[in-house]
C-alpha cells in the first residue's frame, strides 16, 4: 500500500514537472507569435516598444494597410489570391493524374519516370531561377500572374509520392471489380479513385494553394519592378527593408495576421492527412 | 510487376521490319505503313511530324546547333557599314539565346526521337496486324484507347511538358552554364561568353585561391549545420512528442496545436519577425538593457558574430523545425505496439532504457526516409538562413558570402547580387552531388523503397 502510494506521488511530482516544461515550450513557441498579434494592434508608432503589451489597441494598422497607397497590399492580396487558386486547380489535377498514373497502370517509363523525378528533386530548386525566367522572357511572358501560376504548377508532376502513397493504399480489388463491369481506366479513375480520395485531394489541393503565399524567390525574380504585380511575400518583403521598418512594421504586422490566419485555420484543420502524407501512411492511428 | 513482363513480350513478338516488306518503307517516310493501312489520319501526323522536324532543321535547327557550339562569335559593337563613313551600332550574338536555342533544339530532337520510335513500333504492329489477317483499328478506336489501355498517354502528357519546359530545359541550360565563363564580366548582349571546359570546378576547388577559400568553409559549414540542425530537430521533437503523449498527460490535442500553429505560418513572416527580435537594436537587446542585465556598449550581437550568429540560426531552426518532428514522431509513437512496453517493464527495465532499446530503434527504422528527406532539406535550408542573417555576418576573406551562407544562399548571392551564374550553377551541379551520393546510400536500402511494390 505504502509503495503504491509512493509511485503515485512521484507520478504526480513527474507528470507535473512534464506540465511545467511543456508550459514553457509553448510560451516560447507562442512569444513571436503573440507578439505579432500585438504589435499589429498597438497604437504607439514605431518599429518597437519596450513593452511586450501594447498600451493602446487600435484596428487602423489594418486600415492604413488595406488603404495604403505606397505598398498596394490590397492588390498584392488581390494577385496572391488569383494565382493561388489557379495554381491549386492546375497543379492539384497534375499531381492526381500522375499519381494515379503511377500507383495503378504499369508500363515501360514507369520507373525511368520516378527515377527522373528524384533526381531531379536534388537540385536546389531555385539553381534554374535564371534560365527559368529566360525562358518566360523568349515568351514574353514575364511580370505576368499567368507566369507565375505556370512556375508554381508546372512541376506538380514531381510531386506524386504523397498522393501515390494513398492511391496505392486503395484496394485493388475496386478496380478489378470495376473492370469486369467494362469501365475503362479513365472510368474507373474518375467514378472509383477519385471519390474515395476526399482527404488526399483537399490535402493536395491544401498544400497547392498554400505555396504561392509564402514564395519571394521566383516572383521577385518574374515580376521585377513592377510592383503592381507583386504578391504579398515580396511585397511585404519590401516593406520592411531597412529603411522601411521604422514607418511600415506595425503595418507589416497586420498583414501578417491578414495572411495568417486563414492558413492557421486551414492547417490545423489538415494537420492529421498532412502526417498521413510525410510518413507515406505508415501511420495509421 | 508481371503486368510489365507480359507487356515486353508481347512488343518482342512484334515482326521485324524486313526490306521485303512494304511496311518497312517506314523507316525513312514515317506514317507510311498506317497510310498504306487505310490508317490516314494517324499516317497523316506521323509524316507531318517527320517534315515539320526535318524543315526546321534545315531552316533554323543547324544553325542552332552550330550557335550552341561558338556560342557567338560577334562582338556587339560599332562597325562602319561598307560605302558609309557613319559606324552604327551592330547588334552582336547574344550567347544567352543561342544556348537557349541550342538546347532547345536538342530537347525537340530527342522529342521527335521518341516519335520516331513510336512511328516504328507502329508500323510492325501494322505488318503484324496485316501477317495475321486482322484489320487495323481505325483512328476512333485508337482514341478511345487513349481513354483507356493508353490512358497513362493521357494523364502523363501534360505533366511532362510541363516537367520538360519548366525543370528539365532551365536545369539542363544551367548545368551547362557551369561550364562556360558566363559571370558578370561576359554578360550577353553586350559581350560574349565561352566554354570553358572544367575551369569553374577547378576553380572552387583551388585553381582560384579567394574562391576555394570561400567553398571549402562554406561547404563545411553547410555539412556541420545540416548535421547539428537534423540532429537536434530530430531528438528534440521526439522528446517534445514522447512528452506530449506521456499517459496522463491531459489536453494532448491542445498541446499540439500550441506548436502546429508555427508550421502553419509562413516562414518568411515568422523569421522576418525573428530577425527582427534578435536584431542589435530588437525588443530582445531592447529588453535586456532595460532589465539591467546588459549595458548599451554590450548588447549581444546575436546576428553580427560569426559564432553567435550561428547558434542563434541553429537555435531559430529547432524553433521551425521541431514541431514538424513533433507532429510526425506523435504519429508514430501511437503506432508501437504497447505489450513490447509491458514486457520490458516487468523485466525491471528503467524508463530510459525502455526508450534507448525500444522507441528509439522503433522511431528511427519507421523514419530513414523522412530523415533523409530533412537532412537533404537542411543543406537546401535557404529560408532560415537568407531570412535570418542574410549569410552574414560579412567577411572579406569569403568572396560575395557571409559566415553563416550555405552553399545554396551563396548560389542565391552569386545569382541575384553580382550575377556570376557560371559559378552559381557549378556550386548548384556540387549540390546536387552531395544530395545524390547521401541519398543514393541511404534511401535505396529502406524499407519504404523496397516495399514500393507491395500493394500492387
Amino acid at each position: 500500500m505504502k509503495s503504491s502510494q509512493s509511485a503515485k506521488a512521484q507520478r504526480i511530482a513527474t507528470n507535473t514537472s512534464i506540465y511545467v516544461i511543456l508550459t514553457v515550450l509553448a510560451i516560447i513557441w507562442l512569444f513571436p507569435i503573440m507578439w505579432v498579434v500585438f504589435t499589429a494592434f498597438r497604437a504607439e508608432p514605431g518599429s518597437f516598444s519596450p513593452n511586450f503589451l501594447p498600451k493602446s489597441l487600435t484596428f487602423q494598422n489594418f486600415i492604413d494597410l488595406w488603404n495604403n497607397e505606397v505598398y498596394p497590399f490590397k492588390t498584392w492580396f488581390a494577385n496572391t489570391f488569383l494565382v493561388a487558386v489557379c495554381t491549386c486547380v492546375l497543379s492539384t489535377t497534375l499531381t492526381l493524374t500522375i499519381s494515379y498514373v503511377l500507383s495503378r497502370m504499369r508500363f515501360k517509363l514507369r520507373k525511368p519516370y520516378m527515377n527522373m523525378a528524384l533526381v531531379l528533386g536534388m537540385f536546389p530548386g531555385f539553381m534554374s531561377m535564371i534560365a527559368v525566367y529566360y525562358v518566360l522572357k523568349s515568351v514574353g511572358m514575364t511580370q505576368s500572374l499567368t507566369a507565375l501560376v505556370l512556375v508554381y504548377s508546372a512541376g506538380a508532376g514531381i510531386n506524386f509520392y504523397i498522393c501515390k502513397g494513398f492511391f496505392d493504399t486503395v484496394p485493388r480489388a475496386l478496380d478489378e471489380a470495376a473492370k469486369l463491369d467494362g469501365a475503362t481506366n479513365a472510368q474507373i479513375f474518375t467514378k472509383v479513385i477519385l471519390p474515395l480520395s476526399g482527404p488526399i485531394i483537399v490535402y493536395t489541393s491544401l498544400m497547392a494553394f498554400m505555396a504561392p503565399w509564402g514564395d519571394f524567390i521566383f516572383a521577385r525574380i518574374i515580376m521585377g519592378d513592377n510592383y503592381q504585380k507583386y504578391t504579398v511575400a515580396i511585397g511585404m518583403f519590401q516593406m520592411v527593408a531597412k529603411d522601411n521598418i521604422y514607418a511600415n512594421f506595425r503595418q507589416f504586422n497586420a498583414g501578417c495576421i491578414v495572411i495568417g490566419i486563414p492558413i492557421v485555420i486551414l492547417f490545423i484543420l489538415m494537420q492529421r492527412l498532412y502526417v498521413e502524407g510525410v510518413t507515406g501512411g505508415a501511420v495509421k492511428s | 510487376m508481371p503486368k510489365e513482363k507480359k507487356a515486353r513480350k508481347i512488343k518482342s513478338n512484334l515482326p521485324n521490319l524486313a526490306f521485303d516488306k512494304p511496311e518497312s518503307v517506314s523507316i525513312w517516310i514515317m506514317g507510311f505503313a498506317n497510310l498504306i493501312h487505310r490508317q490516314f489520319v494517324k499516317g497523316i501526323l506521323f509524316l507531318a511530324v517527320q517534315v515539320a522536324y526535318i524543315w526546321f532543321m534545315v531552316t533554323r535547327g543547324i544553325g542552332a546547333l552550330n550557335g550552341l557550339y561558338t556560342l557567338g562569335t560577334q562582338k556587339q559593337g560599332w562597325v562602319t557599314p561598307e560605302g558609309s563613313k557613319i559606324p552604327i551600332l551592330a547588334e552582336g550574338d547574344n550567347s544567352m539565346l543561342l544556348m537557349i536555342y541550342g538546347v532547345a533544339v536538342i530537347v525537340l530532337t530527342i522529342i521527335f526521337a521518341g516519335a520516331y520510335y513510336v512511328n516504328l513500333n507502329s508500323a510492325r504492329q501494322m505488318l503484324a496486324l496485316r501477317l495475321s489477317g486482322k484489320k487495323a483499328p481505325g483512328f476512333i478506336s485508337d482514341l478511345k484507347s487513349l481513354l483507356d489501355q493508353k490512358f497513362h498517354v493521357t494523364l502523363m502528357t501534360p505533366s511532362i511538358i510541363g516537367i520538360l519546359l519548366f525543370t528539365v530545359l532551365p536545369l539542363i541550360f544551367m548545368i551547362l552554364i557551369a561550364f562556360t565563363n558566363y559571370d558578370k564580366d561576359h554578360q550577353p548582349p553586350g559581350n560574349l561568353f565561352r566554354w570553358v571546359g572544367l575551369d569553374n570546378f577547378a576553380a572552387i576547388l583551388g585553381a582560384n585561391q579567394l574562391l576555394a577559400d570561400t567553398f571549402f568553409p562554406v561547404l563545411g559549414w553547410t555539412l556541420i549545420w545540416a548535421v547539428i540542425a537534423t540532429g537536434t530537430n530530430y531528438i528534440l521533437g521526439m522528446l517534445l512528442a514522447i512528452l506530449i503523449n506521456k499517459k496522463g498527460i491531459r489536453f494532448k490535442a491542445m498541446w499540439r496545436t500550441v506548436f502546429v500553429i508555427t508550421i502553419a505560418l509562413p516562414q518568411f513572416i515568422t523569421l522576418l519577425v525573428m530577425r527582427n527580435m534578435f536584431n542589435d537594436y530588437g525588443p530582445i537587446n531592447e529588453f535586456l538593457v532595460s532589465a539591467g542585465i546588459i549595458t548599451n556598449a554590450t548588447r549581444i550581437l546575436f546576428l553580427n558574430n560569426v559564432l553567435l550568429a550561428r547558434i542563434t540560426v541553429l537555435v531559430v531552426n529547432l524553433w521551425i523545425g521541431i514541431p514538424y518532428t513533433m507532429l510526425i514522431s506523435s504519429g508514430i509513437l501511437m503506432s508501437i505496439p504497447n505489450d513490447m512496453y509491458e514486457a520490458a517493464r516487468i523485466d525491471g527495465a528503467s524508463p530510459f532504457k525502455l526508450f534507448v532499446k525500444i522507441t528509439m530503434p522503433y522511431m528511427v527504422f519507421v523514419t530513414t526516409p523522412y530523415l533523409i528527406t530533412q537532412f537533404i532539406g537542411n543543406i537546401n535550408n535557404f529560408n532560415v538562413i537568407f531570412l535570418l542573417t542574410g549569410g552574414g555576418p560579412n567577411t572579406s576573406t569569403y568572396y560575395q558570402a557571409g559566415k553563416t551562407d550555405l552553399l545554396v544562399t551563396w548560389l542565391y548571392k552569386l545569382t541575384a547580387n553580382v550575377r556570376d551564374y557560371n559559378l552559381a550553377s557549378t556550386i548548384g551541379i556540387v549540390v546536387f552531388v552531395i544530395s545524390a551520393v547521401v541519398s543514393l546510400i541511404t534511401y535505396r536500402n529502406t524499407v519504404a523503397y523496397k516495399r514500393e511494390e507491395e500493394f500492387s
